[in-house]
């Protein structure tokens, strides 16, 4: 895989179709239904606890304002991705090209993606720092790596768009 | 100049109820004034309150640095001694003043999925 900036795109090149996989799974892995550990991350509480007044008026005017935020990034990154449609032999060596003025939906969605992941397997720090495992042992292993995938994409799109 | 006047404008209505100098009168019941505090809504809205920032280990450095500048326009090195307090001691406070615009700032954070938290100044 290469991954590149040219002009006004980020191209991600030579893509073999385990990576393709994992840059399609992005928007499904961004959803943290059906999990109440990524569900409350994902959505956390604006107070230490002390403010409930606070709380309730957050769940009731704050979190839909920021479910439609994350929605609009994941429907982004989702129509970009569609550049990766086909099946598993057309995906061999194909490409993404990612417009600039998508980076900060990616951003978003990759980050949601990473903390979504995480808090389901409920990843230690020591596991997230080990980005040296092998994504083959298991289930968990493969969810570890797609989180640093996620982040090493985070981290070119930040230097490339120097934030 | 005398300052008779001056002193009776200012005494007169501290030693109001108070038996005169020499007198044997009982002491009045009326008490010294006392100064209410005014305590309205707008009063506890003032209270200093505080955003706070969280460490999230699958949060990256770079990210929340960046996160730091844009909402609160911080210049890089000043983004980053955030960003490291939160790393190494856990948290950090962003920010600082009315309840509104820290609330703002709070609902901005929680738009790049920080964990920030709003709090009153202890």
């Amino acid at each position: 895989m290469e991954i590149r900036r040219r002009k006004n795109q980020i191209e991600i090149s030579e893509l073999d179709p385990f990576l393709a996989e994992l840059l399609r799974e992005i928007p499904a892995s961004t959803n943290p239904e059906g999990a109440p550990a990524a569900e409350e991350r994902i959505f956390s509480s604006p107070t230490n606890g002390t403010e409930p007044e606070l709380r309730s008026e957050w769940k009731m005017y704050v979190e839909p304002e920021l479910r439609r935020l994350f929605q609009t990034a994941t429907q982004i990154v989702a129509s970009d991705l569609e550049q990766l449609n086909g099946n598993e032999k057309s995906l061999a060596n194909r490409a993404l090209r990612i417009p600039t003025k998508h980076a900060d939906a990616w951003l978003s969605a990759l980050n949601q993606a990473r903390l979504v992941i995480a808090a389901k397997n409920n990843f230690t720090e020591t596991e997230l720092n080990d980005h040296l495992r092998s994504p083959i042992g298991s289930r968990r292993d493969l969810s570890l790596f797609q989180v640093n995938f996620y982040g090493f994409l985070q981290e070119f799109i930040l230097r490339e768009m120097e934030y | 100049m005398s300052a008779e006047p001056l002193w009776a404008e200012v005494a007169e209505p501290l030693l109001a109820g108070f038996p005169p100098a020499g007198s044997n009168a009982a002491p009045s019941t009326v008490g010294l004034p006392t100064i209410e505090k005014e305590t309205d809504a707008e009063e506890a809205l003032d209270v200093p309150w505080q955003v706070v920032v969280h460490n999230d280990p699958v949060n990256l450095m770079s990210y929340v640095t960046m996160v730091f500048q844009r909402v609160f326009g911080y210049p890089l090195d000043k983004a980053e001694k955030h960003m490291l307090e939160v790393h190494h001691k856990g948290r950090s406070i962003l920010w600082s003043g009315m309840r509104e615009p820290a609330e703002l700032y709070v609902q901005q954070l929680h738009g790049y999925l920080l964990l920030a938290t709003i709090q009153k100044v202890s």
